[in-house]
């Protein structure tokens, strides 16, 4: 197998920025924050929840509350790719789907790492509604690649981020993966800026 | 060329397996506790329970847990009818696959039953009990309770106690037992203690009652009459066995669990001021039971096949490409 070329998108300090200008535009947008409730998509979603509720109190003093939803049994591939022999589920471990609080009637705010397809922001809005039923879901991601495959898009940004079908784009966290980065792990080399 | 995932018994798991069977099930008590307590994992898929002997909890079990991955089930019971080995299991099985179902879960009275549909069927095969052999989802939902209670397997001291001859419980819990870094004792009377098990597997054997002592789990197991051939006397009497073997208050110290797979014999191997107390894990049993066979159910559907070439980039993540 060839090697795969990488290129740092966003270092440390970018992201950390970014979150702040994240957080920021969550607090102008909701100026009453006490409905407001981040969820984190499992696993990289739950630390930039908690980086973006941490950079909210700094500036407002207040604490919103955190949750984390895993969504393994809302994905729509289940035994499309276990059958098909050229297709392999990563397996991650099932973490728990938790609320700080009831969701009834909250503004919940989903949080991801990348937005790609839509797939996975579409299986958590479906697992949030299966726990209660929120006034509103917005949702907030560190990097949109594009490429959408549903009619999903992100109420916040940290950055878009255009790529090739065959690119990867990996966020790793201190939390996670030891590094805080974005980096784009190219199909043909990745070297067009 | 790859082989389709089958659990038929505690051979086609590993130890990796197992502990990711777990951590799934693990997953799946948030799921039965809340208020919808359904997830649309198998929505459109198919499971069929095929059950050619008696059960109340293994079969409702399966049902149930394939209704809470919103899987549809169809519950085919054969009891007491003249279905044998041979041809006419195979036409049953030929009949229900031509619905195509992704899983057949199959109990049977004959050792092997499992191997056959999956030869005769497309469909992911589990062995909910076949004859004397195996019953690879008790064994799990077994390590599961002892982990939830005890809080660890390793070097946890089991005394699997009775008749260990017609057990395939016993068969299961033990490899998975000894798979799992759990330290197994048999006991029970010679004449119900399978001839070379010691050196098949290497777990310890005592025919002294008093050995259930040692152990933080006591694992009983059900006097299977059914089972034992006629006029052999595996056993003076029941009333002699419940004498000496038989698991009653004062047999257990502080600080043991008693666990039975069902459905118990009271008075016989258990004595129901165990059966009801606190020290017994029969409740949390069937509760394991329930997010356990969620979870082979969900891990058969999702896992690649056997001898499934890996691609590294698809395990960078990003799974909504598929």
């Amino acid at each position: 197998m060839s090697t795969l070329s990488t290129r740092v998108l966003l270092d440390a300090d970018q992201i950390a920025r970014t979150l702040a200008r994240m957080g920021s535009e969550i607090v102008e947008r909701h100026p009453d924050l006490s409905q407001v409730h981040l969820v984190g998509i499992r696993s990289r979603g739950v630390p930039l929840a908690e980086r973006i509720r941490d950079r909210i109190k700094e500036t407002t003093g207040i604490e919103v509350p955190v949750g984390a939803v895993d969504i393994s049994f809302y994905r729509d591939d289940v035994g499309i790719r276990a059958d098909a022999d050229d297709r392999i589920g990563d397996h991650p471990v099932v973490g728990e789907t938790v609320f700080d609080g009831p969701i009834e009637g909250a503004t919940i705010v989903l949080i991801d790492d990348v937005l790609y397809t839509g797939r996975t922001v579409r299986a958590a809005i479906d697992a949030v509604f299966d726990y209660g039923r929120p006034a509103c879901v917005q949702l907030a991601v560190l990097a949109d690649r594009g490429h959408r495959e549903l009619p999903i898009r992100a109420d916040f940004v940290g950055k878009n981020l255009p790529t090739q079908g065959a690119e990867h784009v990996r966020v790793r966290l201190q939390e996670t993966d030891g590094v805080d980065e974005v980096v784009l792990i190219g199909g043909d080399g990745g070297a067009e800026s | 060329m790859s082989t389709k995932r089958h659990l038929m018994g505690m051979n086609d798991v590993d130890r990796a397996d197992i502990e990711r069977i777990l951590e799934t099930a693990a997953g799946f008590e948030d799921v039965v506790e809340r208020d919808v307590k359904k997830v649309p994992t198998l929505r459109g898929r198919t499971v069929v329970n095929l059950f050619y002997e008696s059960s109340t909890r293994t079969s409702s079990s399966f049902e149930l847990a394939a209704k809470r991955l919103s899987a549809d089930v169809v519950s085919v019971k054969s009891s007491g009818s003249s279905v044998d080995k041979g041809e006419s299991l195979k036409d049953t099985i030929r009949t229900l696959n031509a619905y195509k179902p992704n899983i057949i879960v199959i109990r049977h009275p004959h050792i092997g039953a499992a191997q056959l549909t999956a030869r005769w069927s497309d469909a992911h095969v589990v062995n909910a009990g076949d004859g004397k052999h195996q019953h690879p989802t008790q064994a799990l939902l077994d390590l599961y309770t002892i982990k939830k209670r005890l809080g660890r397997l390793d070097d946890v001291k089991v005394a699997i106690v009775g008749d260990i001859l017609h057990s395939r419980v016993a068969r299961s819990d033990i490899e998975a037992f000894q798979m799992m870094g759990l330290d197994v004792t048999l006991i029970g009377p010679p004449a119900l203690i399978p001839p070379g098990i010691v050196e098949a597997t290497g777990v310890k054997v005592s025919d002294d009652p008093e050995a259930m002592s040692e152990a933080d789990v006591i694992y009983v197991l059900r006097m299977q009459h059914e089972r034992m051939e006629p006029g052999q006397n595996y056993l003076p009497s029941l009333r002699e066995y419940a004498r000496v073997w038989g698991v009653n208050a004062r047999r257990v110290r502080p600080g043991q669990v008693v666990m039975h797979p069902g459905p118990m014999n009271r008075g016989v191997e258990i004595a129901p001021d165990v059966a009801d107390s606190g020290v017994s894990l029969v409740e949390n049993q069937v509760e394991a039971g329930l997010v356990v066979r969620m979870a082979v159910l969900y891990d058969l559907m999702t896992r690649p096949s056997i001898g499934t070439v890996i691609d590294i980039r698809e395990r960078t993540g990003e799974w909504g490409a598929a």
